[in-house]
């Protein structure tokens, strides 16, 4: 692979991006609830200025009208909701924030760390109720220190995986090149992922959480092509042909 | 059309302080007006190699901070006048450098010189970070060996993403300089193989640097091996490598030692 190879088209891309959001989850009286945050503001002004938030309704059981009178009354404290979470769907009109699923707890302060690895992709399907099958296409290597983590889908690597580099996918992992560095595919609980490459000397191996290390791996495999799947609790690796 | 060239490694000790006084010396010999900085602030190396380091008096954070004038700081060299060196300080240390700083010294000199090159500290520091965060292009030195190799895919990984060019989109043009390279042992397999280290790092080369005696004696009177003994195989190897730097196609070899009878008869000294 010539990493010079100059780019004669620039092809328009699309990419998922997971953003944090505060999720504030309102209970009857919805009056009561709507005191409380104006206490939260008389003590820190301007603390939700510019920040994303997602109302989660699943506690309430509101109209259309309910929800609408809700949002408004968020705005006019200047608290933009950016989507709206345990709703009937009939209940959402085209006015009102998008209904919002698959949403994941996290902590805040992991994620304003600062030093992101570089390269990061994470995706997220937000605005539809039917999650699309995703995939990540890497055209370049990946180098030592990089990180690519991708939890919606698998992830392809065209290049090798540098000694050192990590790929982190939801779903399987396929490299076109060596695999020298780590691996962990299926992590959020998907067993049936699997991981791919054209010449393994990976430094480790993960599927849905059991993983086996450079140790671990036979070396009879060793600059082959292989896969490696979950059977049970046993991480199989096996030379593709 | 003026171009900042990093010379860079992640790994210390591999040679890119030689290899930016022999690459230096060399463009300068073929006509280039070429300036080389020492961003090794705390520990600088390069005023040694290229013998000029009774003559520093304004050094590269004097002008990051305004100090001295840039035309202050620029040293001549004695043997090439189309060869100029900024010092790094010795007192101070990398959090003294600025990007605003080395952004302005590097504008003021694209307007001087034809290369600016950069001798990165090793790591991935400050130091090192900014030495690259200008570059239009890269040596990336790299020694036979699988620490060496793995340093240089990093730093490789931050050229296309920390770099002013990677931000803007466009690539930094990329080159590998393989040094300290023994056949012998390579042949035997006690070395990384040519192929094994292009293939890890997938990136071109640019030149492979024989190990030799000639590098250590040209450092120690202080002068590019280029300039020390131009018919040495290192010098050779450099003085190739430049020419493709340049765009000449020159066949890829490893220069060796011209054996006359006697070195052939009594090859190697017993310890």
């Amino acid at each position: 692979m010539n990493a010079m190879t100059p780019q004669t088209r620039q092809l328009v891309r699309m990419r998922g991006r997971s953003y944090v959001a505060f999720v504030f989850s309102p209970v009857v009286p919805v009056a009561g609830w709507l005191e409380e945050v104006d206490a939260t503001l008389a003590r820190s002004p301007g603390f939700f200025v510019g920040k994303p938030v997602v109302l989660d309704l699943s506690a309430l059981d509101l109209s259309s009208s309910g929800i609408s009178h809700l949002v408004s009354s968020l705005e006019q404290r200047n608290i933009r909701v950016l989507g709206l979470e345990g709703v009937n769907e009939a209940h959402v009109t085209t006015s009102m924030p998008p209904l919002l699923t698959g949403g994941r707890n996290c902590m805040l302060a992991e994620n304003e760390r600062k030093d992101m690895p570089e390269n990061r992709a994470s995706a997220k399907e937000q605005s539809k109720a039917k999650p699309k099958p995703a995939s990540l296409l890497i055209e370049t290597p990946v180098r030592s220190g990089q990180s690519v983590v991708f939890t919606e889908g698998d992830v392809t690597v065209l290049g090798s995986v540098g000694s050192g580099a990590e790929i982190v996918a939801g779903g399987s992992i396929h490299v076109y090149g060596a695999l020298r560095g780590r691996a962990m595919a299926g992590i959020e609980g998907n067993a049936s992922a699997r991981i791919f490459c054209q010449k393994i000397e990976a430094e480790l191996l993960a599927i849905d959480g059991f993983y086996q290390t450079a140790e671990d791996i036979g070396d009879n495999l060793r600059h082959r092509p292989a896969q490696a799947w979950l059977a049970g609790d046993v991480m199989r690796i096996e030379p593709l042909n | 059309m003026a171009k900042v060239l990093v010379v860079t490694s992640g790994k210390g000790g591999v040679g890119k302080t030689t290899s930016t006084a022999a690459l230096g010396a060399a463009l300068a010999q073929m006509g280039q007006r070429v300036v080389v900085i020492d961003f090794d602030v705390g520990l600088r190396n390069l005023d040694l190699v290229l013998g000029a380091e009774r003559r520093v008096v304004f050094d590269l954070i004097n002008v990051v901070q305004g100090v001295a004038k840039l035309q202050q700081a620029l040293i001549r060299d004695k043997r090439l006048e189309n060869l100029w060196l900024l010092p790094a300080s010795q007192t101070r240390d990398k959090d003294a450098l600025t990007e605003e700083g080395i952004s302005r010294i590097i504008a003021e000199l694209r307007t001087r010189f034809d290369w600016i090159l950069c001798d990165s500290p090793a790591g991935i520091e400050r130091g090192a970070m900014l030495a690259m965060r200008f570059a239009d292009a890269a040596v990336i030195v790299t020694n036979p060996e699988v620490s060496s190799v793995r340093d240089s895919d990093r730093i490789i990984g931050m050229l296309d993403s920390k770099t002013v060019k990677a931000e803007r989109g466009e690539m930094v043009e990329k080159h590998i300089l393989i040094t300290r390279y023994d056949p012998g042992r390579a042949s035997r397999g006690e070395m990384l193989s040519i192929d094994d280290i292009l293939e890890i790092l997938a990136t071109p080369l640019l030149g492979i640097i024989p190990e030799s005696q000639d590098v250590l004696k040209a450092s120690n009177v202080g002068s590019p091996v280029t300039l020390h003994n131009a018919d040495s195989p290192p010098a050779r190897a450099y003085t190739d490598a430049v020419g493709r730097l340049l765009g000449d196609s020159i066949e890829m070899t490893v220069p060796t030692e011209r054996k006359g009878f006697m070195s052939r008869l009594l090859g190697r000294k017993a310890a």
